[in-house]
């Protein structure tokens, strides 16, 4: 940070103070860039990591120069030295390696300053200046690179690479070629740092091969033939004709319909352009003896390249998924021709790598992420038999034995889907499989899998997989011949796992809840009497605009369904991601216009404001301001966590006025959908061999239905209940959570309990309402849904009830007429006990 | 790396052979005395303006007679080194108290007692040298979080102003006879940087050079600093000091420490050192880990090569650090692995140059020479355009959370 007119040690300060408060920024390390050592200092005072500092030099001796570099180590940092010296910058290779050298020497021998944490900048200077003596500049970078590496062991190098093509000012499209074939020798001799815009950056592979051969001769000082133009003149005459019209317009670039038809293949697979691709794949198969060639030879090649980048963290999900599809349509042309085949000559099956049955479990509707699951797979040439959602076991196993699979994967993302995969996995042994069982899933864990599903299932193996990104390397772990190995360390793991599960339960301490409820907070509702709704009752929404729901999508989530982690519009410019999350908002913005146009999706409501009152945990609902019979009851879980501080203890009915304070107060509920329609445009695009839009769409549906909630919340707040009338927030507002009042949904950390569904829809007739149904697991179908209860109260807010004990359970089941063993059941993830051995110790 | 001093020759070659054993908490033990406001004063500031009761540092000077009792529990319990009642010796925590001025006296005489009680205990068993380990606390100030939620980027004290207050206590622990420098309880690494830094400066001025262990505290099971870092990025940060050893206190139980135990010690090329608390608090603030559980724990650290030192930190008693002496005994310490040379940075997290990462991208948008909309933004200092509101972060991560923090040492008035 330089610049004559600013503040600059103030700007240094106040910069790193506020990114320190940001986790997304403060989460990498910082380079603190300034000339003068006045700023660098400020600024290494104000960061808790290990930063780089640029730069020090012998520009003012030596003294000055040692002098920095113990204050560099003293502070902690990493150091970038600049071949600069009392004469002046480093231009020739001579006088580059002379001072890198002689700096290294004196920081390792008389500073004691480790190798490893110097960077050396050889200094890059503008090359086609028109001025010959620059001409050798970028050659003399890279050789000085290549010398560092061999001669100053452990060392870095890096350079501010812009500075290369100052001369072509206002040519982006020039510069970005320039600083990609520089960087492209200058990485190969070394350079292992830089400082590049890594949103303008062309792929070396991918720039137009005449101006890259261009760009090659300047930065390479090419002399050319006698006679000619030197590579300066060429590339200045040249340059216009690769400008663009300034607006940085994309011209779709062709040139790779030149290429053979293998590479052709590879390009569409690598780039997931689905235009050319059956009519390659059919030129492909007039040039091999059978169609399965193709597929094993340039299509599989290509998959492969794919699954290096995405394995190498160069390519991310979505890219893959598109490639999948690429790949599924140059299959599915190749079918016919496959079938027909083996008419004529009784051939087989094309070999799979390997066999995989898929299902989201019974009573289970989310399947997002087992179709991204399903997809990798396929990538990577594994049949997968997808059955779908709401799977009973056995249909699976049945399928699993029919087609002789060599795994079955189960996903779910509810709670009650926990305990299915448990009764999945008795049956497996039951019946005698012995096939991996990969288990995966939002709330799936390694934990519940290895204290709950593993024990269930000794003949086989239980996986835990952590996301998409991790399934190929499992499966194809347990079809090779390490599977064995990891067999054994998995099993040695969950047993750790589930000893250090016991120890851990053991020693948690819960509060009976006698005294959890003592510790109830005591909310006045006398002063400020809670608003009465202005109607009373439910009313319902059909066909909403889904044009204004979209409005309020919150974007995060949906970059992490795609295992892209960085929150939204951030995340459009991260460095990482950037270029990767621009093309899916890009797909994600032209679908949703689509599905709002062409109406391929129907969102429907209903919401309801009823006279309310707490009993106990409970919350009595009435009909009207009489209050006499209660024509529902919510009930309430309160955490019974042990704190030491003065903190209370919650159950959502504390955000109601009890009973016996004769205030009147409300509670409302609602429950939306905005995936009318969905699985018909999932199917539609499934029977296109189109995965990716198949994905996006159930994605979008998601994020809509829970937009929808966000703003019906919002009309609520405003409009129907009315109590913050005056509320004026934007979308974003709304993301973060800035209003007053909660709508928490049954099955979630402030009401765990997915049975509480069933209270809400029948007050609402939510199903004859909007549609939505509910599923034996209390799973909402479709599964673009949300529902909740509305709480008005300035105090409420979200919390989580964490485990509870034994004495509540008992308490709550009284209190819902269930049976201990049914409610142990729905509670499964928050008993604070093991049920099993309590009714062990009571048989002896 | 520069040799290493004639003290840290011989406690590194005593390590070589055994675990060396770390006293336990000294809070604990002052609170069964039960002293009344009076007790706190002494004579000396029967006078004083502002209240005294609690500030346990101060006994030092009006109840030696107790601190030094407590040094001698602990090394009759076998600890090789205790450590100096100065938790909360540094000008910036005595302002509470009004006691700016006593810092230096207190650091001095906190290892004047812990000396003498060691010179008393090798008396008696010349066989078995102790260690005075100088204790310097985190202070009760943060150089890099904001207490002001709304304003991110204000700080209640400065790396300067740490550095000075460091340097004294530091002089103070040196010229009462300390052995060892103990930069404890870290939750802001940037507070250990500045004392890290002003021991180095206090050192060159001193013409001497004294080991220096560094414990950071992970403040909850979200494995973090209070300050965000984890335990491998918060070692990138301090690495540089060439410490004698690094590890953690505090916060954390045995049980909830061990992870993180173990990255320290897999990374970590010097000695590992772990005290933690007796168990997580109950509901009444208490560490109630008995002794011999306490004592099962980190012998397992022990016994799976984890660590070089151990002990105790708040809850923790005689009796505890004698369980771990038998615990500990016969068991060989961990060795220090040899770890590759790279380059080691971090941020929040840590980030390690490896061979498989042939190009890091230093971002360059915000360089004034780099961005012309950045170069806008700092000239009219508009930065709270490039971040979003922390208020609505706040209230996202709150209800995200479900983790406590423990309250760190400094708060819950000394170990």
């Amino acid at each position: 940070m330089d610049e004559g007119l600013l503040d600059s040690e103030g700007a240094m300060i106040e910069f790193l103070n506020l990114i320190a408060s940001e986790p997304d920024i403060a989460r990498v390390p910082v380079m603190i860039d300034s000339s003068k050592w006045s700023i660098i200092e400020e600024g290494l005072k104000r960061v808790q990591g290990k930063p780089i500092v640029n730069s020090i030099s012998l520009k003012e001796g030596e003294e000055a120069f040692i002098h920095h570099a113990r204050l560099v180590r003293r502070y902690g940092a990493a150091v970038v030295v600049m071949a600069f010296d009392e004469k002046g910058q480093a231009d020739t290779l001579a006088r580059k390696t002379e001072i890198c050298k002689r700096s290294y020497d004196i920081l390792t021998q008389t500073v004691g300053f480790p190798p490893e944490d110097i960077i050396f900048d050889p200094n890059i200077f503008a090359v086609a200046t028109g001025i010959e003596e620059h001409d050798n500049y970028g050659v003399d970078f890279i050789e000085a690179t290549g010398w560092i590496m061999n001669h100053l062991p452990h060392a870095h190098v890096s350079g501010g690479v812009s500075n290369l093509s100052f001369s072509f000012r206002g040519n982006e499209p020039v510069r970005e070629a320039m600083h990609s074939v520089f960087l492209y020798h200058a990485i190969a001799k070394g350079m292992d740092f830089g400082i590049v815009n890594a949103g303008q950056l062309a792929v070396y592979d991918d720039i137009d091969p005449v101006l890259r051969e261009l760009c090659e001769d300047v930065v390479l000082n090419r002399k050319p033939a006698p006679g000619a133009l030197s590579a300066t003149e060429r590339l200045v005459e040249e340059a216009p004709r690769f400008k663009g019209d300034g607006a940085k317009q994309r011209v779709v670039d062709l040139s790779w319909r030149e290429w053979p038809v293998e590479k052709r293949l590879e390009h569409a697979l690598v780039s997931g352009i689905t235009e050319y691709i059956e009519a390659d794949t059919e030129e492909a198969r007039l040039t091999v003896a059978r169609p399965l060639h193709v597929i094993e030879g340039p299509l599989m090649a290509g998959m492969n390249v794919v699954g290096d980048l995405f394995g190498s963290g160069k390519m991310f999900l979505p890219q893959v998924v598109k490639s999948a599809r690429v790949m599924k349509q140059a299959v599915a042309w190749l079918m016919p021709f496959m079938e027909q085949e083996k008419r004529d000559m009784g051939l087989t099956d094309r070999p799979a790598a390997g066999k995989i049955v898929m299902a989201t479990v019974k009573g289970d509707v989310h399947d997002i992420g087992k179709n991204i699951v399903g997809v990798v797979l396929q990538c990577n040439n594994y049949e997968v038999i997808d059955l779908g959602v709401m799977v009973p076991f056995q249909k699976i196993l049945d399928t699993a034995k029919a087609v002789n699979a060599d795994i079955i994967g189960l996903s779910g993302l509810i709670t009650p889907s926990l305990d299915e995969m448990c009764v999945v996995a008795a049956e497996m042994e039951r019946q005698g499989f012995d096939v991996p069982l990969l288990i995966g899933g939002a709330t799936t864990s390694r934990v519940h899998t290895a204290v709950k599903i593993h024990p269930n299932y000794a003949r086989g193996q239980a996986v835990y997989v952590t996301d998409a990104s991790r399934a190929v390397g499992v499966v194809s772990t347990l079809l090779g011949d390490k599977r064995d190995g990891y067999i054994a360390d998995t099993r040695a793991e969950y047993v750790k796992l589930a000893e250090a599960h016991a120890r851990g339960q053991a020693d948690k301490r819960r509060l009976p809840l006698a005294s959890a409820r003592a510790k109830a907070p005591k909310y006045d509702f006398a002063s400020v009497p809670p608003k009465a709704p202005s109607f009373i009752g439910t009313k319902a929404f059909d066909d909403y605009d889904i044009g204004e729901i979209a409005r309020y999508i919150d974007w995060t989530p949906f970059f992490s369904t795609w295992e892209m982690k960085g929150a939204y519009p951030a995340i459009l410019e991260d460095e990482h991601y950037g270029p990767a999350a621009r093309a899916l908002f890009e797909d994600a913005q032209a679908m949703l216009k689509q599905m709002i146009d062409e109406k391929w999706l129907t969102a429907r409501a209903v919401i309801g404001l009823w006279p309310a009152n707490a009993v106990g945990d409970d919350i009595e609902v009435y009909a009207d301001e009489s209050r006499t019979t209660p024509i529902a009851r919510f009930h309430g879980l309160r955490q019974q966590i042990a704190r030491d501080s003065a903190r209370a203890n919650m159950s959502i009915s504390d955000f109601v006025a009890p009973k016996a304070t004769g205030v009147a107060d409300y509670v409302g509920g609602f429950a939306v959908t905005a995936g009318i329609g969905e699985d018909v445009v999932a199917e539609r695009f499934a029977r296109a061999n189109d995965d990716y839009s198949k994905i996006l769409s159930q994605a979008l549906a998601d994020r809509l239905a829970e937009a929808f909630a966000e703003h019906m919340h919002q009309r609520v707040r405003k409009e129907f209940w009315g109590y913050v009338a005056d509320e004026d927030l934007t979308p974003q507002a709304l993301i973060a959570e800035e209003y007053v009042g909660i709508r928490p949904a049954a099955g979630y950390p402030a009401q765990p309990d997915h049975t509480e569904k069933r209270t809400l829809f029948d007050l609402l007739d939510a199903e004859a309402a909007t549609g939505i149904t509910l599923t034996e697991s209390f799973a909402m179908w479709p599964a673009a849904a949300v529902s909740g209860l509305y709480f008005s109260h300035p105090e409420s807010h979200y919390f989580g009830v964490g485990k509870i004990e034994r004495d509540q359970v008992e308490d709550y089941a009284a209190r819902k007429g269930m049976s201990v063993a049914e409610t142990e059941r729905w509670l499964a993830p928050i008993l604070n006990y093991d049920p099993a051995r309590i009714l062990e110790a009571a048989a002896e | 790396m520069r040799a290493p001093s004639r003290t840290e020759a011989r406690l590194r070659a005593l390590a070589a052979e055994r675990i060396l054993v770390i006293d336990g908490a000294m809070g604990t033990m002052i609170q069964q005395h039960r002293l009344d406001e009076a007790g706190y004063r002494g004579d000396r500031f029967k006078d004083w303006p502002r209240d005294l009761k609690g500030n346990n540092d101060l006994l030092s000077l009006t109840q030696p007679d107790i601190i030094r009792d407590i040094h001698r529990q602990y090394l009759d319990a076998g600890a090789d080194m205790v450590e100096t009642n100065t938790f909360s010796s540094t000008t910036i925590a005595q302002a509470d108290y009004g006691m700016e001025a006593l810092a230096y006296e207190l650091n001095f005489e906190g290892a004047r007692l812990a000396r003498e009680a060691c010179v008393a205990a090798e008396a008696a068993d010349p066989s078995r040298p102790r260690f005075v380990a100088g204790a310097i606390g985190p202070t009760n100030r943060t150089a890099s979080l904001s207490p002001d939620v709304n304003r991110p980027g204000f700080r209640a004290t400065s790396f300067d102003e740490l550095r000075a207050a460091y340097a004294e206590a530091t002089r103070g622990l040196i010229d009462g006879g300390a052995d060892v420098i103990l930069v404890e309880t870290v939750f802001d690494t940037l507070n250990a940087k500045a004392a890290l830094f002003a021991i180095d400066e206090v050192f060159e001025e001193k013409g001497v050079r004294l080991p220096v262990m560094v414990s950071g505290t992970i403040t909850d099971l979200s494995g973090r600093t209070l300050s965000g870092q984890t335990a491998e990025a918060f070692w990138y940060s301090v690495r540089h000091a060439e410490l004698f050893t690094i590890g953690l206190n505090c916060a954390l139980g045995a049980r909830e420490m061990r992870e993180h135990v173990a990255d320290l010690s897999r990374l970590a090329d010097t000695l590992v050192c772990a005290y933690p608390n007796a168990g997580l608090p109950n509901e009444f603030g208490e560490y109630d880990e008995s002794p011999e559980a306490m004592a099962k724990l980190v012998g397992e650290f022990a016994r799976s090569g984890l660590v070089n030192v151990l002990g105790g930190c708040c809850g923790t008693t005689p009796d505890h650090i004698r369980a771990i002496v038998e615990a500990v005994a016969g068991v060989a310490p961990r060795k220090v692995p040899e770890i590759d040379r790279r380059l080691r940075l971090s941020g929040l997290e840590p980030f390690v140059k490896t061979p498989e990462i042939p190009f890091v991208n230093v971002g360059e948008r915000t360089n004034v020479t780099g961005s012309a909309k950045f170069r806008k933004l700092i000239r009219e200092a508009e930065f709270t355009a490039r971040s979003t509101s922390p208020a609505s972060r706040w209230r996202a991560a709150r209800r995200c959370s479900t983790s406590t923090w423990t309250r760190a040492c400094s708060t819950a008035k000394g170990r």
